[in-house]
């Protein structure tokens, strides 16, 4: 498992408790999984996604993530629609730990309420929590 | 792995463990209110022979074969066991009051369950089999449960023609639901009507049964097509699994999910149970699977071994989001079911296939030549329906007196067909007993 010093948590993301990353794309969000999760889960074998159309608010569980180790919740950063599921991750789960932020993203939401970005973590505070913890 | 009760020193010292003085401690967290305080109402004990003659004096109301000739199959049928089942059943191996799953210790049983799940696939034509289920109606309803998981809507379409204990199953699993299940009428020809689907929407699955309760064979294909059309998964169910050494198996026809009994597979009729629920699925479904799931893997060493896998779906690990609440599977039958198919084989299978057909084909000609009406026209497996006289009732108990179980009153379970009864011959009929059931109700 990595040290908190090899994390990498892109400054242009914004982070959730759970360790979902948010990033603004114009009017749109892009959700995925950050460095610290993929790390911690391990080999992940199974990503469980919505479907677009489907509305959550924040804090719901949108997503399951299955492991070699466990199986855990994703949980939405900031309410929304989904608008767009990352169906590579069907046939290639290992994305989600290769390019967590590229190529392993989950979903693209339509937020309710933009400011609620706001409401999450930078990557500084992060990185802080992570070393509280 | 054996199963060894504990004594009374090994309960003893486990309680001085947990720091407890009895049982009945342990479950001082049930409230009270929940506790019964009144005694079992129970019978005075008896001596064993006592017993040994109760038991007979029950067993003697029943009508069994070989003492009767029992021409009732609906679901349970009787066919020869071969001596390899219950022989390796037998063994003490594998008879054991529950199925060890710990890998390190129960390779035997986790084995003989993963040849068990390869020998349903191939049976069924399918890519994936849970290691099995309680009977045929529990995995019907699993079955619909799952494809509501997959496609996430809310209703399921079932055929009249599916087994009416089934369908019962079925509506006490989706009470509590709140899924719509709508039953599918039947056509004159004893198939089941597909064409109310073009007024139904939003079906998550739409189930048919072949061979139907009326023994007649679906045109499975055709009927795949039509579900599919409607954006629907294809889930076939079946009562008599021996009939696909004759029949195209449901794979090939286009089935998403494939469920049903497994009874005739070595198993014992038993007075109903217990039996085998089969279920099996396309590759892409074995996530929503319900229950236990065997595959195969290597150790440390490199050597191959069984173990459970896919468990992420299962309660103990995924809690209220499980694919199914049980946990568990009819392994011993599962087991049987095994040791039968190895027993008798793709060839045997075929053959004993055949032989039914050919039986039940026999009685029905001689049936037709007697004067008798069969009600309904479509091809049949080892059961069909016939239409016998509006006062056939007491000749059907004349004849439970001979020892001559003529089939299964339909009206029952279908109040439109007084007087039709549901007939089966399997391998077991001669056809001498054939002649004298038909000599009988002749008269």
């Amino acid at each position: 498992m990595k040290e908190i010093s090899e994390l990498n948590l892109p400054a242009d993301l914004r982070y959730a408790d759970d360790h979902e990353w948010a990033r603004l794309e114009d009017d749109k969000v892009r959700v995925g999984l950050d460095d610290y999760a993929q790390d911690q889960l391990g080999d992940i074998v199974f990503v469980e996604l919505p479907q677009t159309g489907d509305i959550f608010k924040k804090g719901e569980v949108f997503a399951t993530v299955e492991s070699v180790k466990a199986v855990s919740e994703c949980y939405m950063p900031i309410s929304g629609e989904i608008v767009s599921v990352n169906n590579d991750l069907e046939e290639s789960p290992e994305l989600v730990n290769n390019s967590p932020y590229g190529a392993g993203w989950f979903v693209v939401i339509n937020p309710g309420n933009p400011s609620e970005m706001d409401t999450l973590m930078t990557s500084e505070a992060c990185l802080e929590k992570l070393k509280g913890t | 792995m054996r199963y060894l009760p504990h004594t009374s020193e090994d309960i003893k010292s486990m309680l001085q463990v947990v720091g407890i003085d009895n049982i009945d401690d342990l479950f001082s967290t049930i409230p009270d209110n929940c506790i019964s305080k009144d005694d079992l109402q129970l019978p005075d004990a008896l001596t064993e022979w006592e017993l040994d003659s109760h038991m007979s004096a029950l067993s003697d109301t029943m009508a069994v074969s070989p003492d009767y000739k029992v021409f009732m199959g609906a679901g349970s049928y009787e066919h020869y066991i071969p001596a390899s089942v219950s022989f390796l059943l037998g063994r003490s191996e594998f008879v054991t009051s529950y199925t060890p799953y710990q890998p390190e210790v129960s390779q035997g049983t986790l084995q003989a369950i993963y040849e068990y799940q390869t020998l349903a696939t191939r049976l069924l034509g399918m890519e994936v089999a849970t290691a099995s289920h309680y009977d045929g109606a529990t995995a019907l309803a699993e079955s619909l449960l799952m494809a509501v998981r997959i496609t996430r809507k809310k209703g399921v379409a079932v055929s009249s023609l599916i087994h009416p204990l089934y369908r019962q199953v079925v509506q006490t699993y989706f009470e509590p639901t709140g899924y719509q299940v709508i039953e599918l009428p039947y056509l004159n020809n004893g198939i089941t009507d597909l064409t109310g689907l073009d007024e139904l929407n939003d079906l998550a699955a739409v189930a048919v049964q072949s061979p139907n309760f009326f023994g007649c064979i679906e045109n499975l294909k055709e009927a795949g097509e039509k579900i599919h059309n409607k954006d629907a998964l294809f889930i076939t169910c079946f009562t008599e699994a021996l009939s696909y050494g004759l029949l195209k198996n449901p794979g090939s026809q286009g089935a998403d999910i494939v469920c049903g009994e497994g009874q005739s597979l070595g198993i014992p009729r038993s007075f109903g149970g217990p039996a085998l629920g089969m279920l099996a699925g396309k590759k892409k479904y074995m996530r929503s699977l319900p229950g236990r799931l065997v595959g195969q893997t290597k150790d440390l060493d490199g050597k191959r071994g069984f173990v459970l896998t896919l468990a992420t779906r299962e309660q103990h690990i995924r809690r209220e989001k499980a694919t199914s609440n049980i946990c568990t599977n009819n392994s011993l039958c599962a087991l049987a079911a095994a040791i039968y198919m190895a027993s008798v084989g793709g060839t045997g299978i075929k053959k004993l296939a055949g032989l039914n057909h050919d039986k039940a084909e026999y009685l029905k000609q001689e049936l037709k030549k007697a004067g008798f009406k069969i009600s309904f026209e479509s091809p049949t497996f080892n059961e069909f329906v016939v239409k016998f006289s509006a006062d056939f009732d007491s000749v059907y108990d004349c004849l439970l007196e001979k020892k001559i179980v003529a089939g299964l009153p339909l009206s029952e379970y279908y109040p439109e067909l007084t007087g039709h009864y549901l007939l089966c011959a399997t391998e077991t009929m001669s056809k001498n007993d054939m002649d004298a059931l038909v000599r009988e109700v002749k008269l």
